[in-house]
């Protein structure tokens, strides 16, 4: 099959912190290597892109990255926050350019970086979507073509004369994603846009994807987080780790490896700058079994999580819960403190262990979410993925059950029978 | 790092129609592109003009008001107060003539500077040829000079009638002063976009030196009032020969000299390829700086 997109060598160098009065300093001592015909000084500083390290004034957000995309394929990008994903969709949709390497494309791009770009709160939907759709590269009678068929994928028929101010969040993604989704395209590069959307909207971008890259034979480049998502539409996935092309295999195996390779954070540190601003904040996290192990825990071993967080002030109704989500990005369970004790949470510091019971959940990769909520009003403080863990088969007798679904959770129920009874 | 698919040299090279690499060439306009994307520049210059007037009551009316209001007062402060002479000109006509010409010429020069600024979430997002914004500017001001010069030529319609003031041959000239500013106003606009980038401090640095631009051409005073000896002084300012000879083809006063005239094309082609060479270079890579 061939390629409808050639990565080679592709490199980005970003430079860190303040860009401003001192770049004319580096400015003037890069011109003037330039003119002895020298290289770059400062292309040889970067350092490999790790957010925790310090240290290195320049730094690669990408670093070499070969690899093809297939005519017809949906490709997946998987990777940590700063991995690398959106400059590289940036550089393809040639929002900047790389600093070395090559890219090049058979076709026309259209991008999904993020949708109802360039729309005027002034204007109505009906001119938006012409003014949308010509930044996105397309042309009046194109657009006059296909507008019936956008306004009745958008479900905004009835308000596309008022002016885009007027209309809610929801509505303005819909317009700027059925635009979008009606270019006459080769590549479409999507990046996180099922994020937002009602449930029924999703459903149908991602029908829309599918039939584009199975109908039209598109490419289709799809970065999310949305592991369900990634795994159900994607024929191949690449991971990208710190600006470097870890591997590119098949969803399945490119999310396992994405799981395998992430590490967990718990140094207090990074916690604090992962929390919103409010007056819960947890102040440290942990993670144990009774097995020992922290990362591949045994079925038959109890998850302990602790935590220690501080509160500030007293909140009416506020409630700490701990939800696991599953490899799909599927909530397993959710376990509220309520359920345990009736007094509200004390101001100051409190420590508490939520324990998930042995034998619960089956082997797979776990994430766990703490959240301090008002239910229905507020989110107080909210982590996500603040662990990551495996369970494993330790004995269990899975293996008599190859192949078959068993679900998310083994429940302990009350099993009540009486042996020999005939009536 | 089993299964990276490593691009093979053996596959037709043919046939790529997007080609991304570091340098682009520095001269080009690629005009072939704008062609493309001439619809984006209408609905830019179409959004340009129909939002300045929403949500108003009086609608494109502001158009004509606004040019109005400022004539009425630059006629009251520097006509009556100040007294400045404008050649035996009528002063409605002679301010709204100069301020016509300025307004086209400051609003395309300090809009195009800013417009990586202005333009930023935009330009993150998406992309297309970035000479489409600031063309864009220049041709939805035009819209605006263009009513203003209307208005301007309707109350020297008046004049005509009375015969007070009459028409003089470097009418003729009017388009190419129109074109001098547009290009000019591009042009610096362009090279200082470049700057306003990368270096905030040039946005102050605009704001002010148009403002000194302004009092240094002739907007709101004849060239003849400049004593003989300051003259040779502002003889670089390639915006007063456009000024003088736009009064003089359409009041009958002022001066007209071929060399000026010259001198100011040639001025304008010049700064506006030099700032198309700098411009082609930062609109690649400003999103890292902005």
């Amino acid at each position: 099959m061939t390629a409808a997109i050639r990565f080679e060598n592709v490199s980005k160098q970003y430079r860190l912190g303040e860009v401003g009065t001192g770049t004319l300093s580096h400015d003037l001592h890069r011109a003037w290597a330039k003119l002895r015909g020298k290289p770059d000084p400062f292309a040889l500083v970067g350092s490999v892109n790790d957010r925790a390290q310090k240290g290195g004034e320049y730094v690669w957000a990408l670093k070499d990255i070969s690899f093809d995309v297939k005519q017809g394929e949906i490709l997946g990008v998987i990777g940590r926050n700063g991995a690398g994903k959106s400059t590289l969709l940036k550089l393809l949709s040639r929002v900047t350019a790389p600093t070395a390497g090559r890219i090049r494309a058979r076709g026309r791009i259209a991008s999904l970086l993020e949708v109802g770009t360039g729309f005027h709160p002034e204007l109505t939907g009906r001119e938006n979507i012409y003014l949308n759709g010509a930044i996105l590269g397309m042309q009046r009678p194109e657009i006059a073509r296909q507008l019936d068929a956008i306004i009745d994928f958008s479900g905004c028929a009835k308000y596309i004369d008022t002016p885009v101010k007027r209309y809610s969040s929801g509505m303005m993604v819909r317009l700027g994603f059925a635009v979008a989704a009606h270019l006459e395209c080769e590549i479409l590069v999507v990046d996180e846009v099922l994020a937002v959307g009602d449930a029924e909207f999703q459903k149908r971008c991602i029908a829309k994807m599918q039939s584009v890259s199975s109908g039209a034979g598109k490419t289709v480049l799809f970065v999310s987080h949305n592991m369900g998502a990634m795994a159900n539409l994607c024929t191949r996935a690449v991971v990208l780790d710190q600006g470097a092309l870890a591997i590119v295999e098949s969803p399945q195996n490119a999310i396992r490896f994405y799981h395998d390779s992430s590490p967990l954070y718990q140094s207090p540190k990074d916690l604090i700058a992962l929390q919103l601003d409010s007056e819960l904040k947890f102040r440290s996290v942990s993670l144990d079994s009774s097995d020992g192990s922290v990362d591949k825990i045994g079925f038959r071993s109890k998850v302990n999580l602790k935590f220690e967080y501080f509160l500030e002030v007293e909140i009416v109704g506020l409630e700490l819960a701990v939800a696991i989500y599953g490899v799909n990005g599927n909530r397993v369970f959710t376990s509220e403190r309520s359920m345990c004790f009736d007094h509200p949470v004390s101001v100051g510091l409190s420590e508490a262990t939520v324990s998930i019971p042995a034998e619960t959940l089956v082997p797979g990769h776990y994430t766990v979410e703490l959240a301090a909520s008002v239910p229905n009003s507020r989110i107080v403080q909210i982590l996500k993925e603040v662990f990551r863990f495996e369970i494993v088969d330790d004995g269990y007798h899975f293996s008599r059950y190859k192949d078959v679904d068993v679900g998310c959770v083994y429940v302990r129920c009350d099993w009540h029978e009486q042996a020999g009874q005939v009536s | 790092m089993n299964s990276i698919c490593a691009p093979s040299d053996t596959e037709e090279d043919e046939a790529w129609d997007l080609d991304i690499e570091p340098h682009a060439s520095l001269l080009s306009l690629r005009l072939g592109e704008v062609w493309r994307y001439r619809d984006l520049l209408y609905l830019f210059v179409r959004r340009d003009i129909v939002s300045f007037y929403k949500q108003t009551i009086l609608g494109p009316l502001w158009f004509f008001i606004q040019p109005l209001l400022t004539t009425s007062i630059y006629v009251l402060v520097f006509g009556q107060i100040a007294g400045l002479s404008t050649d035996g000109l009528p002063q409605v006509l002679f301010y709204l003539c100069g301020i016509a010409f300025w307004n086209y010429f400051s609003e395309c020069f300090t809009k195009t500077a800013t417009v990586f600024r202005d333009n930023a979430s935009l330009f993150g997002k998406v992309y297309f040829p970035r000479i489409i914004t600031p063309l864009s500017i220049v041709l939805s001001n035009l819209f605006r000079f263009a009513i203003q010069f209307v208005l301007f030529l309707l109350i020297a319609g008046y004049y005509y009638w009375r015969g007070e003031v009459h028409l003089q041959l470097t009418v003729l000239l009017f388009p190419l002063l129109v074109a001098i500013m547009a290009v000019l106003g591009l042009g610096l606009g362009m090279l200082f976009s470049a700057m306003t980038t990368k270096y905030r401090d040039m946005a102050f640095l605009l704001q002010f030196g148009v403002q000194l631009l302004m009092y240094a051409s002739p907007v709101i005073y004849p060239f003849s009032q400049i004593p003989e000896k300051l003259q040779p002084l502002f003889a670089w300012n390639p915006l007063i020969p456009v000024f003088e000879a736009a009064r003089h083809g359409f009041l009958g006063s002022g001066s007209v000299s071929p060399m000026g005239i010259a001198y100011s094309v040639l001025f304008s082609i010049g700064v506006f390829l030099i700032s198309t060479l700098i411009f082609n270079r930062v609109e690649r890579t400003f999103m890292d700086t902005v």
